[in-house]
């Protein structure tokens, strides 16, 4: 996972806060930016990653030498246009490209922080990307976008930094995590935690950790990403290697070796501490406990909202964003809202889904015309 | 501007004041709000059923929430709008009598405008070609209209009447679009009606 490729990185030398009353020293912020900030530094857009996701979120990803997440909607003349938008991409608090998180070195200790990292939330996350985006000098974002925990960091910038947000973009997302979605983490997590090689979360100093554990929390939360119909169609009951069963447990069909695949190419590129950490954060998210409750969060925030839903989506149903709007409404926010119709589940929001891009795009359009850039 | 604009939509932005705040359900492409946006400085917000409808909107600036007036216009809280406008719509809804009532709650008042079905033409049409009638604001057939509850001007009024709604005005339209003189005929007359409706005053 470590790497010579530089990473951008800030350094923030004010102790960090967190919601849990602790505080980390010297907090570093790893991040990437693509195209250019104007004169007037107006053009910028902040984009927030998924669980999984990091700071490279178009282009080629330098560390995997894969795609970017986003790079199908972000780049010259794309929906997200970098020859026109500024965009912005951090890896978050607590995970492991490069900003501080449970792999990095504590300052005090000169060790890993394993588990001394403190428990983070989406607000922590979101407080060290404001002090990213002050750093730049950027007063106010043209836009906030990200899907599914991007979306939760979209939503807590409209809320809690509403005035340095022109729009957000929520996609694929909630105000809370749900029942459901928290037991899919816990699973995810005692997977990681039963892995003999985690080690109470000291497996820095080993050659391997814990790729058992977080391989498998990988395969759960996949197919909590997909749709019963997408794996139908694309796997159905196909045999990976044969056409006759192997009567064994090696893989016999094509979604047993494909989740393995998953599980196995992600361990290699995601520290299983930051994993914990991270869904933890996702499940500690609900903007309805906070004062006032769902409908007060919003008041007076004067920012032009683009929700995103997919019909498909079984992690984040539509019905989650229904009720966002319905609070958004009753504080007379200015609200668009968008349920694509795809049978790809809960990951659509990174694929190919022209209707999703098309209204994206519009909506950005529309919104230049009415916020100077 | 105002040649993109149906004719009836044209009439109905003339009943608009300046900075009201408007909620258009149905509002299709968002002619009609990006028209009043632009001419009478009003707070516009839409509900639109098909994507891409939605997609103009957005296009257009406009903040507009993809749903279904059947069902979604019950999440609004009350009196959220000064106007709530539903135009050529109210035929195609599955329950009309709890759109309406919802209209009124939301809005202080609300513009509807329909086809008239008492219009003569469309009398004509059963009487003597004994067939549905079609005509260019109802262009289906009978198998593939979306319309399944139209009505009358004299329906409407009589709906108004037994639900305690006050008719504050109503506007007969020819077939060109221009408005007519009310007169004992209008139901028969009328091609399409445009009704302002509010709620009784609870005190």
């Amino acid at each position: 996972m470590k790497s010579l490729i530089p990473i951008d990185k800030l350094q923030i030398k004010n102790p960090i806060k967190l919601d849990s009353g602790e505080y980390i020293d010297s907090c570093e912020v790893a991040f990437k930016t693509y195209g250019t900030l104007n004169k007037k530094k107006t053009n910028a857009i902040l984009v927030c990653h998924a669980l999984s996701g990091d700071q490279f979120c178009s282009d080629i990803n330098p560390l995997t030498k894969k795609r970017g997440w986003w790079n199908i909607l972000i780049g010259p003349g794309k929906v997200i246009d970098t020859n026109i938008f500024f965009v912005i991409c951090s890896n978050v608090l607590g995970g492991c490209m490069g900003s501080t998180g449970p792999s990095s070195i504590n300052p005090q200790t000169k060790t890993n922080y394993g588990l001394k990292f403190p428990v983070i939330t989406i607000s922590d996350m979101v407080k060290v990307q404001e002090k990213l985006v002050s750093a730049l000098g950027i007063k106010k974002l043209f836009a906030v976008i990200g899907g599914s925990m991007g979306g939760m960091q979209t939503l807590e910038w409209a809320t809690k930094f509403s005035n340095k947000v022109n729009v957000a973009i929520p996609i694929a997302t909630s105000y809370r995590h749900s029942a459901q979605n928290i037991a899919f983490h816990e699973i995810g997590r005692q997977a990681i935690m039963a892995d003999p090689l985690w080690n109470k979360g000291n497996y820095y100093k080993t050659r391997k950790g814990p790729t058992g554990g977080l391989s498998v929390a990988r395969m759960i939360a996949h197919i909590t990403y997909l749709s019963e119909r997408a794996l139908q169609r694309k796997f159905g009951r196909n045999l990976q290697n044969s056409d006759f069963f192997s009567f064994n447990f090696d893989t016999d069909f094509q979604i047993e070796s494909y989740l393995k695949h998953q599980g196995n190419s992600f361990v290699e590129r995601f520290d299983a501490n930051s994993y914990l950490y991270i869904t933890k954060a996702m499940d500690y998210f609900d903007l309805s406990v906070k004062k006032g409750g769902l409908s007060k969060v919003f008041k007076n925030a004067n920012v032009n909202f683009c929700f995103f839903s997919f019909t498909s989506d079984w992690l984040f149903p539509t019905s989650e964003t229904k009720t966002i709007i319905k609070s958004l409404n009753s504080s007379n926010a200015m609200v668009s809202f968008v349920e694509i119709k795809t049978d790809k589940g809960h990951d659509a929001f990174l694929l190919e889904e022209p209707e999703f891009h098309a209204t994206l795009k519009g909506f950005i359009q529309g919104q230049i015309g009415k916020h100077e850039i | 501007m105002r040649k993109n604009l149906r004719k009836d939509l044209f009439v109905i932005s003339k009943l608009i004041n300046d900075k009201e705040k408007i909620l258009d359900v149905g509002c299709g492409s968002g002619n009609l709000l990006d028209f009043l946006l632009k001419t009478k400085k009003a707070i516009c917000r839409g509900i639109e059923i098909s994507q891409s409808g939605v997609n103009d909107c957005v296009k257009k600036g406009l903040s507009v929430i993809q749903g279904d007036a059947n069902y979604d216009l019950d999440d609004y809280p009350d009196d959220a709008f000064s106007t709530v406008i539903l135009s050529q719509t109210i035929q195609a809804m599955i329950f009309p009598d709890t759109v309406i009532k919802n209209l009124i709650r939301i809005g202080r008042r609300a513009i509807i405008s329909f086809p008239n079905f008492g219009y003569w033409k469309v009398r004509k049409d059963l009487m003597f070609k004994g067939k549905m009638p079609k005509n260019d604001i109802l262009p289906y057939e009978w198998f593939d209209t979306p319309n399944i509850h139209l009505c009358s001007c004299k329906d409407f009024q009589i709906f108004c009447k037994n639900n305690n709604i006050i008719i504050e005005k109503f506007m007969c339209l020819s077939e060109k679009g221009i408005e007519m003189k009310k007169n004992y005929f209008s139901n028969l007359l009328a091609y399409q009606v445009i009704f302002c409706v509010s709620k009784k005053n609870k005190n």
